[in-house]
């Protein structure tokens, strides 16, 4: 059976395509992924979801979204996709235990938690080394830990775990923080949170106790090596996008973002891309969930057989006028 | 919720359930509050019902049984660690789908 459409991915972009897909009767299939629900999955109270004055739980609000998507007949299964034949249409889709063909792919397959790339690091994950404060905070009662980074996410995670922890160090590469006003203001007004700044992690120790003691730092402006006493560090530095699965088969930029033109369109007439995955600039829920319903759109003009012309220059008359920055 | 085959293991069962077991031993290591590990709750028992009478398949709630996450050291989780003959023989920290988690204890049956 080739089904209309299948969506890769459960994030705020997935479960908004498979939304409007879904009342466009396409009666879409979304295959969830393993970090199922996406990086929301793993935040605490979100602000700045337009309509929840008072701010929703990250899981909560993913709950509601699947919930949205399923109550229109969207149709999801738990699974992880392992390869993509994009040579169709029909497009091949494979889980572990299926295999879906279908006309049209969207994909929102997200980005994931970058680390730093230390072999000591990589050694001390689970046993010190966190990406996840709500999940391992609680393991850092009263010890001082360290965050890296220096954006939103660092920030959120600094002060979710002063909580648990007896002292922060956020340590930060640069002398300014990327993280928006808002998000700064209140870690500088947290007492339990300082910087060090211009701080490059040269090493985790210490490998060979299997716990972490200590954070070898060095100061990019002068040099200077010093030595930070934590017993656990939470890296927040950015993420990758998860595009391993179209490698040789979608174009994409010199990081590993998939690219996209004239909306969602990916280089393949059919194949479209939302979200995270696509998008390295933006990298909010509601910018997801905007594109995730942009794709549902271009996918559903895609399988109307309205030719991209028509569409483009429907759309370029609002575009027009606009400057958005791309890099 | 979860599946009867699935045994919970605590402090004072870990040692005969576990370290002293015959079969090879798969723990998972969890909390309510973690996501991810209420994500991998369903494959936890579909592995419980796959490998039944072949692996003990056991999870273990570090929230209320603090002396063996802190015997093992357990900093993250979910954390799943698979012991044979009541040593650590495989560690998979996070998240990890089915496919690799029969893998590694295919290599212990």
């Amino acid at each position: 059976m080739t089904r209309s459409v299948i969506i890769i991915g459960s994030g705020p972009a997935g479960l908004t395509a498979a939304l409007y897909s879904a009342r466009a009767n396409l009666r879409p299939l979304l295959i969830e992924g393993l970090e199922a629900g996406g990086q929301l999955m793993l935040t605490t109270l979100v602000e700045n979801w337009p309509g929840h004055r008072d701010g929703i739980m990250g899981p909560d609000l993913m709950a509601e979204m699947r919930a949205q998507a399923e109550r229109f007949g969207a149709e999801m299964i738990q699974g992880n996709v392992e390869a993509v034949d994009l040579t169709g249409p029909p497009f091949t889709v494979r889980t572990a235990t299926a295999s879906y063909e279908s006309r049209a792919v969207i994909i929102a397959t997200g980005a994931s938690a970058r680390l730093l790339g230390l072999p000591s690091e990589r050694a001390l994950i689970g046993h010190g080394v966190s990406t996840c404060a709500t999940c391992d905070g609680f393991f850092f009662r009263g010890k001082p830990i360290a965050v890296i980074g220096g954006g939103d996410s660092a920030m959120e995670e600094a002060n979710f775990l002063t909580k648990f922890a007896s002292h922060v160090t956020v340590v930060h590469r640069r002398d300014t923080l990327r993280a928006s006003k808002i998000m700064q203001d209140k870690a500088f007004a947290n007492p339990k949170i300082s910087f060090e700044w211009n701080s490059e992690v040269e090493d985790v120790r210490d490998a060979g106790r299997g716990a972490v003691t200590s954070l070898e730092l060095r100061n990019s402006v002068t040099g200077a090596r010093k030595s930070l006493d934590v017993e656990g560090v939470f890296v927040a530095i950015g993420h990758t996008p998860n595009t391993g699965l179209f490698k040789g088969q979608l174009e994409m930029d010199a990081n590993g973002y998939l690219k996209t033109h004239s909306g969602s369109r990916t280089n393949i007439p059919g194949v479209f891309a939302c979200g995270d995955v696509q998008d390295h600039i933006y990298r909010q829920a509601i910018t997801a969930a905007g594109s995730g319903c942009m794709a549902a759109i271009d996918a559903e003009r895609y399988l109307d057989g309205i030719p991209q012309e028509a569409d483009e220059e429907e759309r370029g008359a609002s575009e027009r006028g606009t400057s958005v920055p791309r890099h | 919720m979860a599946s009867e085959k699935v045994q919970t293991l605590t402090d004072t069962n870990f040692e005969q359930s576990v370290i002293k077991a015959a079969q090879p031993v798969v723990v998972d290591f969890w909390a309510e509050w973690c996501g991810p590990c209420r994500r991998l709750a369903p494959t936890i028992d579909e592995l419980a019902t796959d490998y039944d009478g072949r692996v003990v398949i056991g999870k273990l709630n570090v929230d209320e049984n603090p002396a063996t996450q802190s015997r093992f050291s357990i900093m993250g989780i979910p954390t799943v660690l698979i012991f044979k003959g009541g040593e650590i023989v495989e560690q998979i920290v996070g998240l990890a789908d089915k496919t690799a988690l029969k893998k590694l204890i295919d290599k212990h049956v």
